[in-house]
């Protein structure tokens, strides 16, 4: 057990260790830290839209700026690298190795975060998260653009390190008496995600590498001014960001079903097919990405194959919320805090997967294609699914981590305050790109539809905001002066609690 | 591999599942497929988009900025195009929205059925004024 916040160490013994689980511990604290910012910016945004007119960001351009850096710092700089987090700590245990397959590899992955963060916050560049050309060429301002550029393509390094660390310690480095049919759902769920993120990133590196050269002035790959194609960057990026999508949520997906189990008191009702969809959701997640694109032009055959490609990944997803059903039903559940937001993440993933049917339905996407609808619906699935799975977790895994118990009350309290506002501000948004107000605007005309929606929507934000205050006072009390937890059960629910593999692998 | 239960409910549960996406691909391919067909008569109304307004002109020769004056009963086809980055010609009333990318022509056609005053928009980040990239579309009674 490695219980770090008990046996106090000097700061730079974490930071210079290769060890995983202070690898771990780093990677959890820079996206925690990174959620917050991310999250200020969000409060700026909906603060901004609770009126028409300016008012607390003067302008265009920084309102901009804001959410651009929202976007790249909450899917980058948090979700990503707390999803290394979680897995530094758990894959090795899950998979019985005494770290990951190389440490010093994963070190130098985590280390590329925060100076690539930094490029992000200090350019603060204004093209979204999606840097769309020409745009982003001709008309985005320097250097902001270029950091941006160059903190993307270190965050891409770091991601394909991380991602063969993974997949290396789960196939080659787990116990010679474990088969690979018995490596836990998490640990399956890093396995696809890092196989995704190494067959999707490098598309995405070179067109970035593309985009700075046409920045620069000496190619044009994708300014149609010298001969380029912006619809090719287009699919460039959704190439990647697409399967990334998948990336995102399949880790999350996988501490959902380490979650539901042990709270259900009840074994995953298919341990089969919860491998099957994380495999067939990282093999169709590749057919589907110019969903993102019906509106660039395209002719009505390639509409057809992206949208059958996209249909495709339903039944996957719904084999995973099948599966949780089905092992509570029957089951002794215990609404713990790591339980409750497991369950609502379920509640909003299935939300978010049905508007993303309608999304990929041709005739439908030109209704809700670059509305509030769209920015709910990925919301739904960054904040409703992966963010709740992943707080969840973070609930789950803190006694582990401190050797102490969270506040039980103020947990369930966040997690209250927190789906009321999520639900307040991603469902209103839906509604509100049914009324057909665009995305990325700084400001709106008086539409009373409109106005009503954003105050909603900023209201729960604010909910969401509190919430998170009340998070991050219970984190740090309680990881300094909580209640010592009973490191075997801490959650009362029977059975051990973390993969007590304390046996070395014998072949390494 | 956990267990031996009989997992049938699971398989009627994805077959439901692919039962409802069959039917809501074959419906929206068969929706789109209708909605994409442009009448012969069609008018054709040149639409550029730049930074941060709308021109349309019409078959005559007619050139508006901001504004957009159609009859009635008529259709229309859109041939969208933009001059410096790429922005999203929609009228949201009528579900027109189309990409004007530049270097390239892009199409969509509409009939607005009945005398009205509708909102233009970009929907399409373009920059410092995307969000007020905004015109009026005028449909007027039939001159006829």
């Amino acid at each position: 057990m490695v219980l770090e916040l008990q046996k106090p160490r000097p700061i730079w013994q974490i930071m210079f260790s290769t060890h995983h689980t202070d690898v771990g511990l780093l990677y959890l604290i820079t996206s925690l830290g990174f959620l917050f910012l991310g999250g200020a910016l969000a409060l700026a945004i909906r603060a901004e839209l609770f009126l028409p007119g300016a008012q607390i960001i003067g302008d265009a351009m920084t309102f901009n700026r804001i959410f651009t850096v929202h976007g790249t710092t909450l899917i980058f700089l948090f979700i990503i690298p707390f999803a290394s987090a979680v897995g530094n700590y758990f894959v090795p245990i899950m998979v019985r190795y005494k770290d990951m397959a190389y440490p010093k590899l994963n070190a130098i992955a985590f280390w590329m975060i925060p100076p690539s963060g930094a490029l992000i916050w200090l350019g603060f560049a204004d093209f979204t998260w999606y840097a769309t050309p020409p745009y982003s060429i001709i008309s985005a301002p320097g250097p902001a653009a270029d950091m941006w550029i160059f903190g993307l393509k270190i965050l891409g390094v770091s991601s394909v390190l991380g991602a063969i660390n993974f997949v290396v310690t789960i196939l080659k480095c787990k116990h010679p008496d474990m088969s690979i049919g018995q490596v836990p759902l998490l640990a399956w769920s890093f396995l696809s995600s890092s196989l995704i993120i190494l067959v999707a990133i490098p598309t995405f590196a070179a067109a970035l590498l593309m985009l700075l050269t046409d920045r620069l002035g000496v190619s044009g790959f994708f300014n149609p001014a010298l001969g380029g194609d912006p619809i090719a960057y287009a699919h460039l990026f959704w190439f990647t960001f697409h399967p990334e999508v998948y990336v995102l949520v399949i880790p999350a997906i996988g501490m959902m079903y380490e979650i539901i189990p042990r709270f259900s008191r009840r074994p995953i009702y298919s341990y089969g097919s919860g491998v099957f969809a994380f495999v067939l959701l990282s093999i169709v997640g590749f057919s589907s990405w110019a969903h993102h694109m019906y509106a660039t032009g395209m002719s009505f055959t390639e509409k057809t194959v992206f949208m059958v490609g996209t249909l495709a990944a339903v039944p996957a997803s719904a084999m995973h919320v099948f599966n949780f059903i089905a092992t509570m039903w029957n089951g002794r559940i215990r609404f713990s805090t790591p339980m409750m937001w497991a369950v609502g993440g379920i509640a909003l993933f299935f939300s978010a997967g049905a508007g993303g049917v309608v999304n990929s339905a041709m005739p439908l996407d030109f209704t809700t294609h670059d509305t509030y609808w769209v920015v709910g619906h990925f919301h739904l699935f960054v904040m409703g699914t992966i963010a709740f799975g992943s707080i969840g977790y973070l609930y789950y895994m803190f006694p582990y981590v401190t050797g102490r118990m969270y506040n039980e009350t103020m947990g369930k309290i966040h997690f209250v305050m927190s789906f009321i506002g999520t639900v307040l501000v991603f469902f209103t948004q839906h509604v509100l790109g049914l009324y057909g107000m665009p995305r990325r605007i700084f400001d709106y005309p008086p539409i009373p539809e409109w106005i009503a929606m954003n105050q909603i929507a900023s209201i729960g934000a604010m909910i969401i905001g509190v919430s998170m205050v009340i998070f991050l006072a219970n984190m740090i009390h309680s990881s300094a002066k909580g209640e010592p937890a009973n490191t075997d059960d801490p959650f009362g629910v029977g059975g051990r609690y973390y993969y007590p593999f304390e046996a070395k692998n014998p072949s390494h | 591999m956990a267990g031996h239960h009989s997992n049938w409910p699971e398989w009627i549960y994805i077959g439901i599942v692919v039962a409802l996406m069959t039917w809501v691909g074959a419906e929206a391919w068969e929706v789109e497929r209708l909605i994409e067909h442009v009448p012969a008569d069609a008018e054709i109304i040149k639409v550029t988009g730049q930074q941060w307004f709308w021109t349309f002109e019409h078959e005559d020769g007619t050139k508006e900025i901001g504004e957009l004056h159609l009859e009635a009963g008529k259709a229309y086809k859109f041939e969208v195009v933009a001059t410096d980055v790429i922005h999203s010609f929609n009228i949201h009333d009528y579900v027109v929205l189309i990409d004007a990318v530049p270097g390239r022509v892009n199409t969509v056609w509409f009939a607005p059925d009945e005398p009205g005053v509708h909102d233009i928009q970009c929907r399409e980040y373009c920059g410092l004024i995307h969000y007020n990239m905004r015109g009026t579309l005028y449909v007027e009674e039939p001159s006829s």
